[in-house]
């Protein structure tokens, strides 16, 4: 007898494997998942954008023959010592403790080679990264561990943390297993305890208290170098109008996509705005109080290559900052380490529980083991190597653009992909002259 | 003794005159006239001087200071000593919000009373407040030691780590995983230094002491009421 046709066993999209998978997770342990990294799903990003290259109207300028400059200077505003940087790829603000000394000093090399500047983190300032960056951009956090006069005198800018895309609103968080004794004894806490560092400044709430702020952080440094204010990509128009109302020489600007050394799951995928929606509301807040260029902006969250710079600059931002990508240079995630990525549970380019300090690539890690495992002069070239083919990469598109400086690209240069991008770059969708919102349609 | 009187002189002169000053320099005794409330006085220093502040300041008077002896002859604004290294801040008044923030270390002695979130996120400074001191003081507070002759308000030593609390009068409420601790024989001993050092009329017997009961150290599913 024949068999009675059966439906499919169907999955719901609603309750997919994941979904269920962390329910279980929930249910079992109590506890939400905290895991490093930033947002995993799919929000509009530059790769919904294209340029739209030279043509009867506009010539090309010829590769490696015709120049196209890519320095830029952050901190014109007020500072003495405003940071002059080759390329306009900087690496973000990663702490000690979430990384390994040893990738401290990496990116210190390799962000020196390329001409570029590294940033410290929550955790204070590390010999190896002082000592191996030319720029170090000193960030100023809620929780001023490690903060201390000295470090701050030989910062070469500071950056004054307000928010982090990955997390707008929340606080740092360093698990009891990266607590060695040194990370412990730089944030003046006890040993293997779980660390969760705060989400709001200790002694100024709001923009006001924060000019105040930057007026004292400038008359004990001088007003030699730069103030930095880094926000999360909230509300951009007023985060970025109400940080140069403050005072800030540059604002770094941090999409949802952006990385977290660690942080809920929840908070990374629900909170805050995708980087491609952030710039074009920034920009427009530098230009309504007439300070594009004045005080640069520098947009980070999910910046991969050179032609997500370049349309980050058409955007109108002045640099970019990397974190994840700088890690992956590095070696993070890396398929030579696959056999114990499968031991944790994990495979390569999905390991993200970086608070457990088990990292394969020995970069998110204080195991003294693991982190031997990179060379940072190695690691660094690796790095510089990849500076470099970004700015290359930018190159390449502006001189397509017929741009002498990547400064030059513009909104004008690009097309969008879909409806979503294109409201949120306001660049017309791609065969159009339109972009939803678009003023007299 | 040099003057720098506020009424001619402007902050920026006045702070690199005093940021100047080196280990070695034989003009350690500085007054500062007419400070009239200005914001940033006197920080970031960095040498073993004197400095008399004659009136009230703003926000962050003293902040980041480390070595010189501050004393500041009226009250002073939010965040005063913030991240203090060491040396010494004296007010005679009051102190306003967040005192002594995240210093690591030297000691802040207020004769007056000091308002909310006093030694917050405290990293090893000393703070002795001869009056009262406002809710959610010494909040997260790591390090150090916050001593109060009079009353705490609301909140104290809410998610404190490793810091110790002395308070002679009331404590309003505690704060998540702040308890009152057995006052030891090297309590009495560290309190009876600082009474001392500040100049305080009290004896170590009178004060009780509170500090963390770590519970909240690891998470733990069972103290989900304090998160
Ligand atoms: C491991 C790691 C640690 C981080 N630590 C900090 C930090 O201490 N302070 C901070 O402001 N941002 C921190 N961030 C965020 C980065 O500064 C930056 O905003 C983000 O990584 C940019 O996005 P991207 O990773 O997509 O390039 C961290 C990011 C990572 C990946």
């Amino acid at each position: 007898m024949d068999k009675t046709p059966q439906t499919e066993p169907r999955q719901s999209w609603t309750f997919s494997r994941e979904v269920n998978a962390e329910i279980r997770r929930a249910a079992a342990t109590g506890i939400y998942d905290i895991r490093g990294g930033g947002a995993k799903r799919r929000v509009p990003h530059f790769d919904d954008l294209l340029f739209l290259g030279a043509s009867m109207s506009r010539y090309p300028l010829e590769g490696y023959r015709e120049k196209c400059d890519t320095s830029v200077t952050l901190g014109t505003r007020f500072a003495k010592k405003p940071i002059e940087l080759k390329i306009p790829i900087t690496i973000a603000g990663m702490s000690f403790g979430a990384l390994s000394g040893q990738a401290k000093e990496a990116l210190g090399r390799g962000a020196t080679m390329a001409g570029t500047s590294t940033t410290t983190g929550d955790g204070g300032m590390t010999e190896e990264e002082r000592g191996h960056s030319e720029k170090l951009v000193y960030q100023y956090l809620p929780s001023r561990y490690g903060m201390n006069l000295h470090d701050l005198r030989r910062a070469d800018a500071i950056e004054i943390v307000v928010g982090q895309g990955a997390k707008p609103g929340g606080g740092g968080m360093l698990l009891g297993q990266k607590i060695t004794e040194r990370v412990a004894g730089m944030r003046d806490l006890p040993q293997g305890i779980d660390q969760r560092s705060a989400c709001r400044h200790p002694d100024w709430t709001g923009p006001d208290d924060l000019e105040i702020k930057i007026l004292e952080l400038r008359e004990i440094t001088g007003w030699q170098v730069p103030i930095y204010i880094k926000v999360g990509g909230a509300r951009p128009y007023y985060d970025t109008a109400l940080a140069v109302k403050a005072g800030a020489d540059v604002v770094v600007l941090d999409g949802m996509q952006g990385g977290t050394a660690a942080t809920q799951d929840v908070f990374i995928e629900h909170v805050g705005q995708p980087t491609l929606a952030c710039i074009r509301p920034a920009v427009q807040a530098l230009q309504d109080l007439g300070m594009h260029r004045e005080v640069q902006l520098v947009v980070s969250g999910g910046i991969r290559s050179g032609a997500d710079v370049a349309k980050a600059l058409a955007l109108g931002a002045d640099a970019v900052a990397i974190g994840t990508a700088a890690l992956v240079a590095l070696g993070d995630n890396d398929p030579k380490w696959e056999a114990e990525y499968q031991a944790l549970g994990t495979t390569h380019g999905a390991y993200d529980d970086w608070h457990e300090g088990r990292d394969p690539a020995g970069i998110t890690t204080q195991h003294p083991e693991l982190g031997a495992r990179l060379d940072p002069v190695a690691a660094g070239r690796r790095l510089r190597n990849y500076l470099n083919v970004m700015t290359l990469e930018c190159q390449t598109l502006a001189r397509a653009c017929g741009k002498s400086h990547v400064l030059n690209l513009e909104p004008e240069d690009l097309c969008a992909l879909t409806m979503e991008a294109a409201a949120m770059a306001k660049v017309p969708l791609a065969g159009t002259d339109w972009y939803p919102g678009k003023p007299g349609f | 003794m040099q003057s720098l009187d506020m009424a001619a002189t402007d902050l920026r002169e006045v702070n690199a005159t005093l940021q100047a000053q080196a280990a070695q320099t034989n003009q350690t005794e500085w007054v500062i006239e007419n400070p009239r409330g200005s914001h940033a006085v006197a920080v970031g220093l960095d040498a073993p001087i004197h400095v008399t502040v004659k009136g009230s300041t703003g926000y962050y008077c003293a902040g980041m200071n480390a070595q010189a002896t501050v004393h500041v002859q009226g009250s002073v604004g939010p965040g005063v000593a913030e991240n203090m290294m060491s040396g010494e801040v004296i007010i005679d008044g009051d102190a306003s919000q967040y005192a002594g923030a995240t210093g690591h270390g030297g000691l802040l002695n207020i004769k007056g009373n000091a308002s909310s979130r006093c030694g917050i996120s405290m990293k090893g400074i000393d703070i002795v407040v001869h009056g009262n001191i406002g809710h959610m003081s010494a909040f997260m507070a790591q390090k150090g030691n916050l001593v109060v002759l009079g009353d705490a308000g609301d909140a104290l030593g809410d998610s404190l780590y490793e810091a110790r609390l002395f308070v002679r009068g009331s404590v309003k409420s505690l704060g998540a995983d702040c308890i009152e601790k057995e006052m030891r024989p090297e309590h009495l001993e560290i309190l009876a230094d600082l009474l001392t050092r500040a100049g305080a009329d009290a004896t170590p017997e009178e004060f009780r002491r509170y500090g963390s009961a770590r519970k909240l150290y690891n998470f733990n599913i069972d103290h989900i009421d304090e998160y």
